[in-house]
């Protein structure tokens, strides 16, 4: 067995657990792969380059960057603010839902409208704290410590389950690749479709999880009466 | 799928004509920020970070017709810069909050509109049509310009430009990973590195058995991108190694297998201090005090998703 040929894994490995800087892991990687593999420098040039251009599809984000930022300076932000402000009887994991849900809804449209140091920095922080004084309580600090972690997780979770039923995202265009590498030919939009129910179950199980420990927190933090208004 | 297909063009058509296009048009997009950069005085890396983005441009847009050699010249060229930490921001132009407050009160909800286009256009001719989705997506994106010009005097093309250049130095040369990281899987691959994986799986998984095959592979999706950060990395290595010998061969649905295969992975991604820009840069951007305080909060979930797809996978490969 040729053990040396995974000294590109290896290197891959070593070097984000080092934090080396990314790029330069890639590189050395592609490098090392080309001398185990013999491929000398013209073939090395000619397999990245082959490989590169064959991978353009992976910057259509640029393409779609072009309206990204010209939306959030037409107010793309505000509106999704003024959206969850329309949540009934708002707490702190009620907002972490409705994020989710909008969150979602942007992933599979491919777009966002902020991320975590534009929308929840700066906008989804003062609500969830406005949420909980709303209520007759004063916001604890450790109660806004577990929201941060909620909502950039709930971030996480939904842009990661939600940007694979866009079709012609990055993840869809991959896994087409790869499995035409060994024959399998399928198109992005079955890919996409495939997702569907996995997404749907992710947003309810984040929901839930977040709801159920989020009444917990507010039992914890705020006394039995929590909820209530 | 196909009988919904009533849009038919030659597929000469995509790959000769509206493909290039398309990268062309990224390409330029690209070469404007590298432009933008380098007459920039206010960048501290002005030259670095103009070589970047316009060797990107150029090996993106002409990539079509080069030599191989010579766009792998080019991406060598392109890593240079970040490699040297060359790669810096210059002036940045966000809008202020006064202005987007003033033109959320004159556009109102109906941004939504450009926000969704780009997507309704790639879902659209994807059901309808044999168009290349790259151009599809790059139709929904010129009539969001249209709709937003409409909306907004101030929105001229540099206003476009200048906001896209502005993402991209955002983002940085990091942008870049996802390509490279399958620019990576392909040489691996030619290189035989899925054999070797699958050599070794097979010692450990007997042959056969397409269940414990699904198990494997999902589970060592997760474990993969654990261990390095990014599920795109793993998932090729993965795939031509164990996905395919070990499940595929035996007649799964290559569609269901394949994509769930990546989300398996990002249940890995929710687990890992590796992905540092999903699980530590928040911690930094929200000052929390816990390092560990958005993992903590994504394990439950992903170890129920990661469950949740390997039934599903078994249940309907």
């Amino acid at each position: 067995m040729e053990l040396i040929k995974l000294i590109g894994v290896l290197i891959v490995v070593v070097g984000f657990a080092l934090k080396l800087d990314s790029i330069l892991i890639i590189f050395l990687a592609l490098v090392s792969t080309a001398i185990v593999g013999g491929l000398g420098v013209g073939g090395f040039l000619e397999s990245v380059g082959t490989n590169f251009v064959a991978n353009r599809s992976m910057a259509i984000f640029v393409m779609v960057l072009l309206i990204t930022g010209t939306l959030e300076r037409n107010g793309l932000k505000e509106a999704a603010a003024d959206l969850m402000r329309k949540v009934k009887g708002a707490t702190a994991g009620r907002l972490i839902c409705a994020f989710g849900v909008l969150r979602a809804v942007f992933g599979a449209f491919n777009t966002g409208f902020g991320g975590v140091a534009g929308f929840i920095r700066p906008v989804f922080m003062p609500m969830a704290e406005g949420a909980v004084t709303s209520h007759g309580y004063e916001a604890n600090e450790d109660h806004m410590e577990d929201v941060k972690g909620m909502v950039a997780a709930m971030e996480n979770i939904t842009w990661f389950f939600f940007q694979v039923l866009f079709v012609g995202g990055s993840g869809g265009i991959l896994v087409q690749g790869t499995l035409a590498t060994l024959g399998y030919e399928v198109e992005l939009i079955e890919l996409a479709a495939a997702e569907i129910p996995i997404a749907l179950i992710a947003l309810v199980v984040a929901c839930v999880f977040f709801l159920i420990k989020d009444k917990k927190l507010m039992k914890k933090y705020y006394g039995a009466k929590g909820t209530k208004k | 799928m196909d009988a919904l297909k009533f849009i038919q063009i030659n597929p000469e058509i995509n790959t000769n004509i509206l493909l290039p296009f398309v990268w062309v048009i990224v390409g330029l997009i690209a070469f404007y920020a590298g432009i933008k950069n380098l007459r920039d005085e206010e960048n501290p890396s002005r030259i670095g970070t103009a070589v970047f983005w316009c060797s990107f441009g150029i090996v993106t847009a002409l990539g079509t017709w080069l030599p191989a050699k010579v766009s792998g010249a080019l991406v060598i060229i392109m890593c240079l810069p970040p490699i040297f930490k060359k790669v810096k921001r210059g002036r940045v132009d966000d809008p202020t909050k006064e202005y987007t407050k003033q033109t959320y009160g004159k556009i109102g909800m109906k941004i939504f509109i450009p926000a969704f286009t780009v997507a309704i256009f790639s879902l659209f001719f994807a059901l309808t049509s044999n168009i290349s989705s790259m151009f599809c997506i790059t139709m929904g994106v010129a009539v969001a310009v249209i709709v937003l010009m409409c909306y907004n005097k101030d929105n001229k093309p540099k206003v476009f430009l200048d906001d896209s250049e502005r993402f991209l130095s955002l983002m940085g040369p990091l942008s870049m990973l996802p390509q490279l990281l399958a620019c990576l899987g392909g040489v691996f691959t030619q290189a035989g590195v899925g054999d070797v994986v699958a050599e070794i799986v097979g010692k450990v998984v007997p042959k056969g058995n397409v269940n414990v095959g699904i198990i494997v592979f999902a589970i060592g999706m997760a474990l993969f991108t654990m261990i390095m950060g990014n599920a795109f990395a793993a998932i090729t290595v993965m795939t031509v190694g164990i996905g395919g010998p070990f499940v595929l061969a035996y007649g799964a649905n290559p569609v269901i297998i394949g994509m769930l295969a990546l989300t398996s992975g990002y249940c890995g991604t929710l687990c890992t201090p590796m992905a540092a820009n999903f699980n530590i840069v928040p911690v930094a951007i929200l000052n929390m005090k816990d390092r560990w305080g958005v993992i903590k909060n994504q394990v439950v979930v992903a170890v129920i998703m990661l469950t949740v797809q390997i039934c599903y996978m078994i249940a309907f490969k």
